[in-house]
């Protein structure tokens, strides 16, 4: 016990030291963005339905609260290549949820019961952000030195970035009042900083920012079908897959075209090579002396 | 100069005959084919071929995208949504478009690196390299506004900066600004005449490719070593050349399939990759992002943009002179917009009778650092406007700006060319030569050489 205190005492101490290091000057804030080893990483990799399904149902109990979805229909749910609910499982969430969406052929103003075909309402009771994009509108990996390699190596980091908010909400740090407003999280980097946590230079010696988002997840704050243990982790890593898929709901098929893609142009490559050789062969041959 | 004597164009069918005595279409086709070409082109004489079949790849999937884009700022991004998700192959479409103008810009730059290199510019291809630079200018202007059109947060605020710069011009920028957004910010107005252009632009491409073409057709090829064909017969020009079709033909589909791996490797495995995640929110112009970043392939030009700022004390000098008619902002429009202007002038610019930078010496090492210098200038735009990077974007200009304007002048008067081969065909020789020199040395110093 005694180690394992000494032993995160030392990481915390080397990570603000890293931080120090490697924090630009111009930064108002920095964050720290956890590196996840997703299923669908990678030119083969694929969505766990069994992930997406229990994304979709920390998304439906938790998020959908605030956060909207507005560009994801119903129907994708029963995609084989995402969830892949059946078409009954969905009309049973839907009939559930009680979302509501405008009838075209009512009043204006009327508003009938979400179908397959209808997009997610639009959520801006709390000015929660849409999450249909989450994933693609957020960078969790920069650098270093602005050379994009680290989004080379290990992606742009939208999943990551999202699990490690989910996940960073901390005690706040001593600089901080006791009533500043919002919740200190330690991967948020866009929020605000209070001025105790600032040296006379205006740099932050904090990781991450003050976040106007409660602490959406405790353990156990939904119960998994399928027995899952819903810790804070499991939940934050499950629903940043579903929100993966939400954001790019065609990427197994669009690695799988790919695949083929490249393998149809490397013969094609190897081919063109060989008749360009052979074509040559007689300009290029040795001349006699 | 004459032109390059071509094999004649002797149809033997009936109709062809009919048509290219009325039209002559077909001889044109097969002028173009047949058409006598260096034979020792190396590699970077492929681009020609990827920057056309690139035009293709964006006409072609842009003319489909704009059957399911809505051109309307409360509906475009909703739109490009429609197309990833809900449109049959929209996702590709897209992601190819998207991608395709990055390939288009690293095709261009290498085409642009080849020419400055080999001297593609000099007597007698002056126009050939203006019609270039001109095509470069009209893909800056596809590639901009037709990032605006997905309308997400770095489509609205990319548009706002650089329409905002034309508020730097004296007296009329202000009227040309609002003239530019069809209002008095950018708004739907500017989402459609934007739309507009960006379907319009790459047609003006196409005819100006077509002229580059043409250009390069009738003043022949350059080629590494720089010396002319010779044109006295036909005979000695076959000495000198080979036949576009097939050996060309083949040899630039070889390089256009590797060229087209690494496009589909982007485009199913990381379309997202050379993007900013800002564009996936929908813009608001209530809300400015953090940083502003402009497409990497605008990004040297950009870092020359910001480069000058009132702290600099030739711009200082030049709003003092002018009587603060030139201020920061408007001597930066100057300095992006001169920077391009620079490589148009470099025919003139360069003073060496040398064409090929394979023979000069000094030239080489200033060529080098200047496409450093343009790597640079890439890095440093992404940058936030801050030290160090004010000073290196700084540095980095004034070098872009030295080595067109002091260094190419300069360099016609001091260096000691290299001794130039007389032919094409003694180039190419000599090359062959080193091959099978090399190929024997490999094959050990135990085997004696065959002659």
């Amino acid at each position: 016990m005694k180690s394992m205190t000494l032993k995160s005492a030392l990481a915390a101490v080397a990570t603000v030291a890293a931080l120090a290091i490697s924090a630009p000057a111009h930064a108002a804030g920095t964050a720290h963005t956890e590196d996840i080893s997703f299923s669908f990483e990678g030119p083969f990799g694929k969505f766990d339905k069994a992930q997406l399904q229990r994304g979709w149902q920390v998304f439906r109990e938790v998020c959908s609260t605030c956060h909207g979805m507005r560009y994801v229909s119903a129907r994708e749910l029963t995609w084989d290549n995402g969830p892949g609910f059946e078409e009954e499982q969905v009309k049973a969430f839907l009939a559930d949820s009680g979302w509501e969406v405008a009838d075209e052929e009512g009043e204006p103003g009327d508003t009938r019961p979400m179908k397959l075909s209808d997009k997610f309402p639009a959520n801006t009771s709390a000015g929660a952000p849409d999450l249909s994009l989450m994933a693609k509108s957020r960078a969790g990996f920069h650098g270093p030195y602005g050379s994009g390699i680290n989004q080379l190596l290990r992606g742009i980091g939208g999943p990551e970035y999202i699990f490690s908010i989910l996940t960073g909400y901390h005690e706040p740090p001593a600089c901080a009042p006791e009533d500043a407003s919002g919740y200190y999280n330690a991967a948020f980097a866009a929020g605000g900083i209070p001025d105790g946590c600032k040296d006379e230079h205006g740099h932050v010696s904090v990781s991450g920012s003050w976040i106007g988002m409660p602490p959406p997840l405790s353990d156990d704050a939904v119960e998994y079908q399928d027995g899952t243990p819903a810790t804070v982790e499991q939940m934050a890593e499950d629903v940043a897959a579903f929100l993966t898929w939400a954001a790019e709901p065609h990427m197994m098929d669009r690695k799988a075209a790919g695949a083929r893609n490249v393998a149809f142009l490397v013969i094609l490559s190897v081919l063109l090579y060989l008749t360009n050789k052979a074509l040559w062969a007689n300009v290029k041959k040795k001349k006699k002396a | 100069m004459s032109a390059i004597p071509h094999p004649p164009f002797e149809p033997k069918n009936k109709f062809v005959k009919w048509v290219d005595s009325r039209l002559p279409i077909f001889g044109l086709v097969y002028a173009t084919l047949t058409i006598p070409t260096p034979k020792n082109l190396n590699w970077m004489w492929i681009w020609g071929i990827v920057l056309a079949a690139f035009l293709v790849v964006q006409l072609a999937t842009g003319i489909v995208l704009v059957m399911h884009y809505t051109p309307h700022a409360d509906m475009a991004f909703a739109s490009v949504e429609h197309i990833m998700r809900d449109v049959n192959g929209g996702w590709l479409l897209r992601y190819a478009h998207a991608n395709g103008a990055s390939m288009f810009f690293i095709a261009v730059y290498a085409h642009i690196f080849r020419g400055l290199y080999y001297g593609s510019y000099k007597n007698p291809r002056e126009i050939t390299w203006i019609v270039g630079i001109l095509i470069y200018v009209c893909m800056m202007a596809a590639a901009f506004m037709g990032y605006v059109l997905p309308w997400g947060q770095m489509s609205f605020w990319g548009a706002t900066v650089i329409t905002n710069l034309f508020s730097a011009i004296p007296f009329v920028g202000d009227d040309i600004v609002k003239f530019l957004w069809g209002g008095f910010a950018v708004d739907n107005p500017t989402l459609n005449r934007f739309f507009s252009l960006h379907y319009l632009v790459p047609f003006v491409i196409a005819a100006l490719v077509a002229v580059h073409i043409w250009a390069f057709h009738s003043t022949g090829n350059n080629n590494p070593a720089g010396v002319p064909v010779r044109t006295k017969d036909f005979e000695t020009v076959q000495k000198d050349t080979v036949p576009f079709w097939p050996y060309y033909v083949i040899k630039d589909l070889f390089a256009l399939a590797l060229f087209l791996i690494f496009f589909v490797v982007m485009v199913f495995f990381m379309p997202n990759f050379l993007g900013h995640p800002d564009n996936f929110i929908e813009a608001n112009p209530l809300s400015t992002p953090s940083h502003i970043v402009p497409e990497w392939y605008f990004l040297p030009f950009y870092a020359i943009l910001r480069a000058f700022t009132g702290d600099v004390w030739l711009v200082q000098f030049v709003s003092f002179v002018t009587g603060g008619l030139v201020d920061a902002k408007l001597f930066g429009v100057i300095a992006m917009f001169g920077a391009i202007i620079a490589m148009a002038l470099a025919p003139w610019l360069d003073t060496s009778k040398v064409i090929s930078g394979r023979y000069r010496p000094q030239f080489k090492w200033w060529f080098w650092l200047l496409v450093i210098d343009f790597f640079v200038l890439m890095w440093v735009g992404a940058m936030p406007a801050e030290e160090p990077y004010a000073t290196i974007s700084l540095v980095a200009s004034a070098y872009w700006f030295g080595y067109f304007f002091v260094i190419l002048p300069m360099l016609g008067f001091t260096e000691k060319p290299k001794e130039v081969p007389e032919t094409v065909e003694a180039a190419f020789d000599e090359m062959i030569a080193a091959k099978y020199a090399k190929k024997a040395k490999a094959a050990g110093a135990a085997a004696t050489p065959a002659e």
